[in-house]
């Protein structure tokens, strides 16, 4: 009935012209300036940062060292891991893993006090990393519950320019979160807070040469 | 989105959206639920009419939820948080928590940190025991059945991932069609709506997915006047809003009469051009929407879908004035003119006379927004329904020029001084 009063609304049949594709004019920038791949990557890293995500550059080798420092500054009691997380990231790290099962309730996942994920990708322009669910990013929940989420981007593969080109590379079927620096409010008086309900702390881990 | 798992209910109108939620929630066994704000709840009186049927709805916007606490209930009034000071905030939160859930922390302060954190532990409580969610969306993909929410605390994350049943209710209106299509939005959004580059978080889902998130997925697509502003030409283009508020941060209106004024959950100029749409312009209040504007043309300026307000606004206020034909709830229908602007009416036929070269009437009026676009407005029409059924002002004893020239451009006005 609904889409009947469209129909008659717009005075013709329905659907959207065959030419819709070709309709719209995408004379639109796909990106914002011309940049090198190393140049790119300085971009995400200063973008998260100017969005307080704490920043830590490395390469494979050095990863799970880093990962156990970074752990070891905050004293999670356990640390999540998604189901598909490479297992020597993880091979320093003191803290007990608990492993992201599809059955723990949101009540156990309250108890964690850290979450590891890699990340489907990373948009430098805006300071953006994307998860899209994959085995190494687990369930929406992980990321969300616990305080303190690292999140190692693979450099460069995995970083583009900008959001069009993110949206390209992403499967609209999957559950996507876009997450630019750690949650915020300015609810009260305008005042910028951070950290109301996702963790309160986010570490971007941008790994080089695999 | 059926296809991905999901189940899609039409509501034509409020009443509609609200009995299809309220069975939704019922069958799941559950009488509470968690909600991220959401204009069309609000529209639709939702919490209303969920706390009629012995649910109930907990906000968990940070402002919603200092409104919720607040504002003895039924709390379906806007009020923007943006008017409780620190220290209003600090004792409502120590007075109300308890009532409705785990009490503030003894000792809070008024610091919007602390506040915030007492805000997280009340609200985590809830969320980590919610079944059921309801949300609305900012935009849906037609080609990907994909539905997206825009947010910065990440109570939207929770609301859309832990309850083990989310419901949306989304105007049909927010609606575009290619994934690609959110290129464009996901960008203007945050900009145009908080001059961020991006947003905290925004997610995306399509249908439910095995093991994580939702086992069930309704969407409610409601209509509610949305059809009937489609039929309507000129007002058709208020539909293209993505509610980014910048109009109402530019407007002077909205600035002195705030947003209570406007007597609809849509404040300022977007409200003042959708509601009397959406609701039709038999009430008083609707009536008068269109007058609720200088006709600045601010707003259009700052728009980032380029809805030209202004010329809505006149085109609603000829409609109220001189009547004439509309689409209500899909059926075409002749509104007689509005008894109250009788008055206005005649005023017309005078100011037709007075305003002898609308032309340069118009060249003030719309100074601001002229350069936009390069085709010129169509005045006849619109523009004389405009000068029409303005209360014209009263006539001064000395006429600007007069007075000009009498005191050699203030400088001596008679009051002495420079
Ligand atoms: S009318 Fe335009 S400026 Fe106003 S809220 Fe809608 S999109 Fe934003």
């Amino acid at each position: 009935m609904i889409l009947g009063r469209v129909r008659r609304a717009l005075g013709g049949p329905g659907g959207a012209p065959a030419s819709y594709a070709t309709d719209i004019d995408r004379g639109y920038r796909r990106r914002h300036g011309e940049r090198t791949v190393e140049q790119t990557v300085d971009l995400l890293a200063e973008n998260l940062a100017e969005y307080r995500a704490i920043v830590h550059r490395t390469d494979a080798g050095e990863l799970p060292l880093l990962l156990m420092r970074l752990l070891a500054e905050r004293w999670p009691d356990t640390v999540l891991v998604p189901p598909g997380l490479p297992h020597e990231w993880m091979a320093a790290v003191d803290a007990p893993l608990v492993h992201d099962r599809a059955v723990s309730t949101a009540a156990e996942l309250d108890r964690s006090g850290a979450v590891v994920t890699g990340c489907a990708v990373a948009v430098a322009e805006t300071g953006t990393i994307v998860l899209d669910g994959s085995p190494d990013q687990g369930r929406r929940r992980i990321t969300l519950i616990p305080d303190h989420h690292i999140c190692v981007v693979r450099v460069p593969d995995q970083v583009v320019s900008s959001v069009p080109q993110a949206l390209e590379r992403l499967d609209p079927a999957r559950p996507l979160t876009w997450i630019s620096g750690p949650s915020a409010t300015s609810d009260i008086e305008l005042d910028r807070v951070e950290g109301v309900h996702g963790p309160r702390v986010l570490q971007v881990v941008l790994v080089s040469g695999e | 989105m059926t296809a991905a798992g999901g189940t899609v209910h039409w509501a034509a109108d409020a009443d509609e959206a609200n009995r299809i939620v309220t069975r939704l929630v019922r069958e799941t066994g559950e009488t509470e639920v968690v909600k991220v704000k959401s204009m069309a709840t609000q529209e639709i009186g939702l919490n209303e009419a969920l706390e009629e049927a012995g649910i109930r709805a907990y906000e968990t916007d940070l402002a919603e939820l200092i409104v919720q606490l607040g504002a003895d209930r039924p709390s379906h009034i806007l009020v923007p948080a943006i008017h409780r000071n620190r220290g209003e905030i600090r004792a409502i939160f120590a007075r109300e928590m308890g009532r409705w859930g785990r009490p503030a922390p003894d000792g809070l302060t008024d610091s919007p940190r602390d506040l915030a954190e007492a805000a997280r532990l009340h609200l985590r409580e809830k969320f980590l025991r919610a079944k059921v969610g309801v949300s609305g969306a900012n935009f849906m993909v037609a080609e990907t059945g994909t539905l997206v929410v825009v947010e910065s605390e990440g109570n939207g994350r929770m609301c859309l991932t832990l309850p083990e049943t989310l419901i949306s209710v989304v105007g049909i209106e927010k609606v575009v069609p290619t994934w690609r299509d959110l290129e464009v939005f996901l960008q203007t959004l945050p900009r145009s709506s908080t001059a961020e580059r991006m947003n905290p978080y925004t997610s995306t889902w399509t249908g439910t997915t095995d093991t994580d998130g939702p086992r069930a997925f309704h969407l409610v697509l409601l209509d509610n006047g949305r059809t009937d502003t489609l039929a309507d030409e000129v007002g058709r283009q208020a539909l293209r809003c993505i509610r980014c508020s910048a109009c109402l941060n530019v407007c002077p209106v909205y600035e002195r009469a705030g947003g209570h004024a406007y007597g609809s959950v849509y404040p300022g100029p977007i409200g003042a051009i959708l509601s009397p749409q959406l609701r039709g312009t038999a009430s008083e209040i609707d009536a008068s929407l269109p007058y609720a504007s200088s006709l600045c043309g601010a707003c259009y300026e700052v728009c980032p879908v380029a809805i030209d307000i202004p010329e809505v606004l006149v085109h609603l206020r000829e409609r109220v004035v001189q009547g004439g034909e509309v689409t209500r709830r899909g059926v075409k229908v002749t509104l007689k003119p509005a008894k109250g602007h009788a008055a206005e009416r005649a005023a017309m036929r005078a100011a037709g006379l007075a305003f002898a070269r609308p032309g340069v009437l118009r060249a003030g009026l719309r100074l601001a927004s002229r350069t936009r676009r390069f085709h010129p407005r169509t005045l006849p029409g619109p523009g004389r329904a405009w000068t029409a059924t303005r209360e014209l002002p009263k006539v001064p004893a000395e006429s600007f020029r007069d007075w000009w020239q009498r005191t050699g451009g203030g400088k001596d006005d008679g009051r002495g001084g420079k």
